[in-house]
């Protein structure tokens, strides 16, 4: 008994230093970008009310304008998520429940494309989409690229699956097209599906950097991780508490995308998921 | 951990499976009808549902994958948009360039020492705290939040506060005092490599621990009753049922650290300043990214994509071999 007590104490030991070793770089950047001196030591992890400032939060804004980046991640996400929810679904649906010819190379497809690793694709997509297309410093440049999340539809397929065929069936026999069937029987009982999807794949393009850094060279197009990084590796040294700045940048970058993941973390922390994600 | 293969489960309703609908329309349908059947499937309205979905892999993935292999053949260049310029078919031109470039060689060399590093270390931690957390009944949540978060937090964003804590009279020197590397971590040769695979095993940790978790649901109870009926300890169930009966998910841990590897950019272009000490710790993607657009170079890019991809494809191919396809 007394073993077993033990071992439940060690347990939640060494859950706790995980969780201390993950946390503490996020509460160390919200401390230290409020210091107005930055204080490396121990003692600067923890905050002194007389070295409190939001001068970093006024002096990165001066080098980069945050609003207009927020704007800016704000604008290709939205694009993303509306091309993976709309034609997501469709071939979703099409995968799971109609029969056509190709479905299964389509499938096939859907799993072959998230093993490809994308960055690899940079060159040929950058000579496509910025000289051919002319979509540099364009949302639509931006966008192309993820447009449509294979994951996305590997997950929507195997939530139609789940859904008892029967209903399918018994809605053709009453009649209902196929627009019909899909639009009143199926996506009212995937709407869960839907919710997960919008917010898993709100930070792949919200945290996106290496396509946007590419695609923009217009200061007043880029997202906010693109800006954040031009600062880091150009203008930072030139300012007079870089690293305060830098992470008064990296809380604004930040906080969008975890305020989300924790008011809705039950959506990303749930098994079905995974499954859909390792299809 | 369930892998459906592309057909099996809604294949229900396929051609043959269903003969009282699909089969008895099909003898009475006109002969046309028939044919538009045959060569379209027995729904063609899914053709076009998934029809923007195909018509975007093929511009985004199919047609530039073809695009990078036939522009490494060639002496590539940019050229002004809608500008019609001849390009001379090199041959192999660009991949002896690259392969004699001690440069791509130490990139790749890079990325073994990211796997060295990043493998074994997530297996072992994200293993060690799904298993303590599978049996914890209280503050479950909390951890699983805190684990999770850094996962979803921008790279960009995080690399400011690392920079921080491992700069030179950073947090992590002070802690350390007398013991800490000099040169520092990230200017330091042998240094930078490790503490960018530590960021990224950091960073991604969280979202292994979620797949062991859900792994280690699919571990039958029977068999640790029966390790402890043989007399086995905790330590030896471990070993002899967890271990073996995560091993699909291990393997899947090591494909997609392969593909972090091969993507990785992010990291050594703002960690390190671009890959540095003197390309310490440059990815093959930092090198593309410098190689093919700020010099200009893009076939030589090109081929180091194609090397790169064709990489991932054997180890993908190899983990294919040993997952054994249809189970896990």
């Amino acid at each position: 008994m007394k073993r077993a007590l033990g071992g439940k104490v060690a347990q939640y030991i060494v859950l706790s230093i995980g969780a201390i070793v993950f946390l503490f770089p996020f509460y160390y950047m919200v401390v230290g970008s409020f210091q107005a001196v930055l204080n490396p030591t121990v003692a600067g992890a923890f905050p002194d009310p007389a070295n409190l400032t939001v001068e970093n939060y006024a002096d990165i804004n001066e080098r980069i304008n945050l609003i207009q980046g927020l704007a800016n991640s704000g604008i290709f996400t939205a694009g993303v998520l509306i091309g993976t929810v709309v034609f997501g679904v469709l071939a979703g649906y099409a995968l799971a429940i109609l029969h056509w010819r190709g479905r299964g190379t389509v499938f096939a497809l859907a799993l072959l494309v998230q093993v490809v690793p994308f960055q690899l694709l940079m060159i040929p997509l950058y000579v496509m989409i910025a000289r051919d297309f002319g979509l540099s410093d364009n949302y639509l440049g931006m966008i192309l690229p993820f447009f449509i999340s294979s994951t996305a539809v590997v997950i929507f397929r195997q939530y139609f699956l789940q859904l008892p065929r029967e209903l399918f069936d018994a809605a053709r026999i009453d009649g209902a097209g196929d627009l019909r069937v899909l639009w009143n029987i199926a996506l009212p009982l995937v709407r869960p599906a839907l919710m997960t999807v919008v917010l898993v794949s709100f930070i792949g393009p919200w945290n996106e950097f290496l396509w946007p850094f590419l695609i923009t060279k217009e200061a007043s197009m880029q997202p906010l991780a693109v800006s954040l990084a031009n600062f880091i590796s150009n203008i930072a040294a030139s300012t007079a508490n870089p690293f305060g700045a830098m992470m008064a940048g990296a809380v604004v970058l930040s906080i969008p995308a975890i305020v989300l993941f924790l008011v809705t973390q039950r959506y990303f922390l749930s098994n079905d998921l995974g499954s859909g994600v390792k299809g | 951990m369930t892998v459906t293969s592309p057909d099996a489960p809604s294949r229900t309703g396929g051609d043959s499976g269903r003969p009282g609908r699909g089969g008895g329309q099909e003898a009475s349908a006109p002969p046309e009808r028939r044919r538009r059947r045959r060569l379209l499937g027995e729904n063609p309205f899914g053709t076009l549902l998934a029809a923007p979905y195909v018509i975007f892999v093929a511009v985004v993935f199919a047609y530039p994958i073809v695009f990078v292999v036939w522009m490494s053949f060639q002496d590539y260049f940019f050229a002004a948009p809608g500008a019609d310029v001849e390009r001379e078919f090199v041959g192999f031109a660009n991949y002896v360039e690259v392969l004699q470039d001690p440069a791509v060689w130490q990139s790749f060399r890079n990325v073994g020492v990211f796997l060295v590093i990043n493998v074994p270390l997530t297996v072992v931690l994200s293993l060690l705290l799904a298993t303590a957390l599978n049996k914890i009944v209280h503050a479950r949540t909390f951890f699983r939040v805190s684990y999770y978060v850094p996962f979803v937090t921008a790279s960009v964003a995080v690399v400011a506060v690392w920079l921080f804590l491992f700069s030179k009279n950073g947090l992590v020197n002070n802690i350390l005092g007398p013991l800490a590397p000099d040169p520092s971590w990230l200017v330091n040769a042998n240094l930078a490599m490790p503490t960018i695979a530590l960021f990224v095993t950091w960073k991604g940790l969280g979202f292994y621990i979620l797949l062991y978790l859900s792994a280690l649901q699919n571990v039958p109870n029977e068999l640790y009753e029966s390790v402890s009926m043989d007399g086995g300890g905790k330590i030896r169930a471990f070993f002899a049922v967890t271990v073996p009966g995560v091993r699909p998910a291990t393997l899947l841990v090591l494909l997609l650290a392969t593909i972090t590897g091969a993507n990785l950019f992010t990291e050594p272009y703002l960690l390190t300043g671009g890959g540095g000490p003197n390309g310490a710790s440059a990815s093959p993607v930092l090198l593309m990214y410098q190689r093919g657009i700020e010099q200009g170079n893009p076939s030589i890019a090109a081929a180091i994509g194609v090397i790169l991809i064709i990489l991932v494809l054997i180890i993908a191919a190899i983990q294919r071999r040993l997952v054994g396809g249809e189970d896990s």
